[in-house]
């Protein structure tokens, strides 16, 4: 590419489209958003509206009253991240937004899993929570609680392996992510 | 202070000089206020004119449109003015009055949640929940409609608060830290792009309604002409760049002109300022414009490859970005004879295919003729508002629009029942000018009662109703695409247009000769007050050339 007044100039071939591409992973969008009416609403009708679908969404306060920190996932391979991003950027009170890249953040999702514990399997259950780390929160005659935390690839795991002893039911709070190093996410 | 009588020294602060609205229980301290405050209020006969009328206001001034209306059925009314305030980016304000706090919740009377259900047609929106925010929330929803990419701000005020006591200082700056439009524009994207304009052989210039809203259509010209650039605009767009000139290749899309649309499928750069490739423009997206790479300014960077994939996107207010392009083009050394070929085989096109009809034997006015009719009459020195349908389009055709802010339509929403509204609110804001309102005969009974509100006013805007007798456009779709199955388009017995307008205390006109047409319009514009015409024209018209939706350019009609 030659500079302004010289006669060769750049060819149109060189172009290459900006933006709009799927990246075809799992995005972690951190966003801090101003506490107002309407706010959850807001993200939520933007996805709606433009065709977007959530996976995971989490939200809750931060060390600001005033403000309050959304972490939602969006699949890369069926949206156009930077299009998502930039609807959601158009809301007022969306005052950030970080797209944590994988290797640069933590995150994490708590499960709490309610396994059938009337059978034999029962000591097996107990095992396999300690393998993960897990908690038994709640213990009955009939079934117990158990509580994992970790990535949703380690959840997974988990539900894997206890649905065949009986699961009754799960409830998972959707994916937290904080960045590494010193500054902020 | 009074919440409402601050509300409106906070109008006063906006430079707010007229207000479209309607009272209701919700509102009442709104209009006690209004009441002495020296601010001029229009008072609609439906909200949906009210807020119709603020963006006409909006449109041919530059200037924030101010919509009223009380809760429940009064907010509902300005859904639609609302959405299509969002679509075409008019900045305007909509203060609506809202049950009592405690009722909120309870399905009180005339209770609806207007915040709740306009989240995805506002730019923003702001629900008073203490009285002491209300000054703060007018402010910011005015720099809010204002600034960036124009759009519709909703501020709903509870009954109660609005009448409650509160300290009231003048405005300050707003405080939005969530909001930071980019209008500066790169620099170095900017220089690229003068390059890629210096290397092309077959550019086009596509201009939106972005640059109606920036002010920029002296800098567009100024660009188009730095060079032999060929310039298109969409409907939104029109009198962005003047169409009588030699550049102009007519406007663009489903009913553009095929110079312009061939233009667009064969070129190999395509400038797209202040536009947002809409499928009426694009046509089937995989096979739009296949040949070509695009810049892409605008100031809403997420305009920017949400269609078409942007290969130079530029992020800013056109204002600001084009006449640095025009700079740095004009730096670059460039061959003048590059673009003769391309404009051998526009020239090509425009001979080929230029726009026409067949006119008729007798004395039968066709709608085309109706629409060169106008534009003679007013010596093209009007401000135009439509409808949406046919007559639209045939106007967007026919009357050659030269400068910006003369063409005020429903672009995006395509709303019926805009034109005479929008027309109403044109006149309020430009008094000195010629406002004529073309209108279909089914269009334009969805608000019709405004020609009240203009006879009450003395609001002399001039309507048009181009009358076939038919919802037009949706007849020419069944007759081209339904195998002619005319399903609930014929408009059967209508009014008398012209008892109408007298029972309305308008001048009522019927022109039915076009031999006089354009003598009759001249007489239209010349009588005092609003007048309402109603000009019969062929029945059965199709606006031509089309391209037949999800089709590509090269499958224009007609």
């Amino acid at each position: 590419m030659g500079e302004p007044g010289t006669k060769e100039i750049l060819s149109l071939e060189q172009l290459e489209v900006a933006g709009g591409r799927r990246t075809g992973r799992k995005h972690t969008l951190s966003i801090l958003v101003e506490n107002k009416p309407g706010v959850l609403t807001r993200i939520a009708g933007l996805f709606a509206r433009r065709g977007f679908n959530i996976d995971t969404l989490a939200v809750g306060p931060t060390d600001d009253d005033a403000i309050s920190r959304v972490t939602l996932t969006v699949d890369g391979a069926k949206h156009p991240i930077d299009q998502v991003t930039k609807q959601l950027h158009k809301l007022v009170n969306v005052l950030k937004i970080r797209d944590l890249e994988p290797a640069e953040a933590v995150t994490r999702e708590l499960a709490l899993f309610k396994v059938s514990a009337d059978g034999p399997g029962r000591g097996e259950v107990v095992q396999l929570a300690e393998v993960f780390r897990g908690k038994i929160v709640d213990v009955s005659r009939r079934a117990i609680v158990v509580e994992v935390t970790g990535t949703d690839d380690k959840i997974e795991a988990f539900e894997a392996l206890v649905r065949p002893f009986g699961l009754i039911e799960m409830v998972r709070t959707g994916e937290i992510a904080i960045s590494r190093g010193r500054s902020e996410t | 202070m009074r919440a409402a009588d601050a509300l409106m020294e906070c109008l006063k602060a906006e430079g707010v000089d007229a207000v479209f609205g309607l009272p209701g229980g919700a509102n009442l301290p709104t209009y006690d206020a209004l009441y002495d405050a020296g601010i001029k209020h229009i008072l609609v006969r439906h909200e949906a004119g009210g807020g119709h009328a603020a963006e006409g206001y909006a449109k041919a001034t530059g200037r924030v449109g101010v919509a009223f209306g009380t809760s429940g059925p009064g907010a509902t009314n300005l859904v639609t003015p609302i959405c299509d305030a969002m679509m075409d980016s008019v900045p305007t304000v909509f203060i609506t009055g809202q049950v009592r706090t405690e009722l909120i919740g309870t399905d009180g009377f005339q209770e609806a949640d207007i915040h709740g259900m306009t989240l995805p047609i506002v730019k923003h929106s702001f629900m008073i929940q203490d009285p002491r925010e209300i000054p703060e929330a007018i402010h910011e929803a005015f720099y809010l409609a204002r600034t960036g990419r124009p759009g519709p701000v909703l501020v709903d005020i509870p009954q109660d608060l609005s009448r409650a006591d509160i300290a009231y200082e003048p405005a300050r700056e707003v405080h939005l830290p969530g909001y930071q439009p980019t209008t500066e524009g790169n620099q170095k994207q900017i220089r690229l792009a003068a390059k890629a304009l210096a290397n092309s052989r077959r550019p086009v210039i596509y201009a939106g309604g972005g640059i109606v809203n920036a002010e920029a259509a002296e800098e567009l010209t100024e660009l188009c002409t730095a060079d032999r650039f060929p310039v298109t605009c969409t409907v939104m767009g029109l009198g962005a760049f003047p169409a009588p000139h030699e550049q102009w290749l007519g406007m663009l899309g489903m009913h553009g002109t095929r110079a312009a649309n061939y233009a667009m499928d064969e070129a190999d750069l395509i400038v797209a300022i202040g536009a947002r490739f809409d499928d009426r423009i694009t046509g089937k997206l995989s096979e739009f414009a296949p040949r070509a790479k695009f810049i892409h300014i605008d100031i809403d960077p997420a305009e920017i490859s949400k269609n078409v994939p942007a290969h130079i996107p530029i992020v800013g207010d056109a204002k600001n970005i084009v006449p640095r392009l025009t700079a740095e083009y004009r730096a670059l050394e460039t061959d003048p004879t590059r673009l003769e070929d391309w404009w051998g085989r526009i020239e090509n096109w425009r001979r080929q295919y230029p726009l026409g009809y067949e006119d008729s034997a007798d004395a039968e006015i066709k709608p085309q003729l109706m629409c060169q009719a106008l534009y003679e009459a007013t010596g093209g020195d009007a401000i135009v508002t439509s409808d949406v349908g046919q007559h639209q389009m045939w106007t967007a055709q026919y009357f050659h629009f030269a400068k910006p802010r003369r063409w005020i339509n429903s672009g995006g929403l395509g709303t019926m029942g805009f034109g005479l509204p929008a027309a109403m609110g044109a006149q309020v804001g430009c008094p000195d000018q010629l406002v004529c309102c073309v209108a279909g005969d089914g269009s334009v009974q969805m608000n019709m009662q405004e020609l009240a509100t203009c006879s009450e006013y003395g609001i002399p805007i001039k309507v048009f109703i181009m009358n076939n007798g038919y919802l037009g456009m949706v007849r020419q779709w069944q007759e081209l695409f339904w195998d002619r199955r005319y399903s609930a388009v014929d408009m059967g017995r209508h009014p008398d247009f012209v008892k109408l307008a007298e029972a309305y205390g308008a001048t009522g006109m019927r022109f039915e000769d076009k031999a006089t047409l354009v003598d009759d319009m001249r007489e239209a514009i010349a009588t005092d007050g609003p007048v309402l015409v109603d000009v019969r024209v062929t029945r059965e018209e199709n606006t031509y050339p089309m391209i037949p939706a999800g089709q590509a350019a090269r499958d224009m009609v007609g």
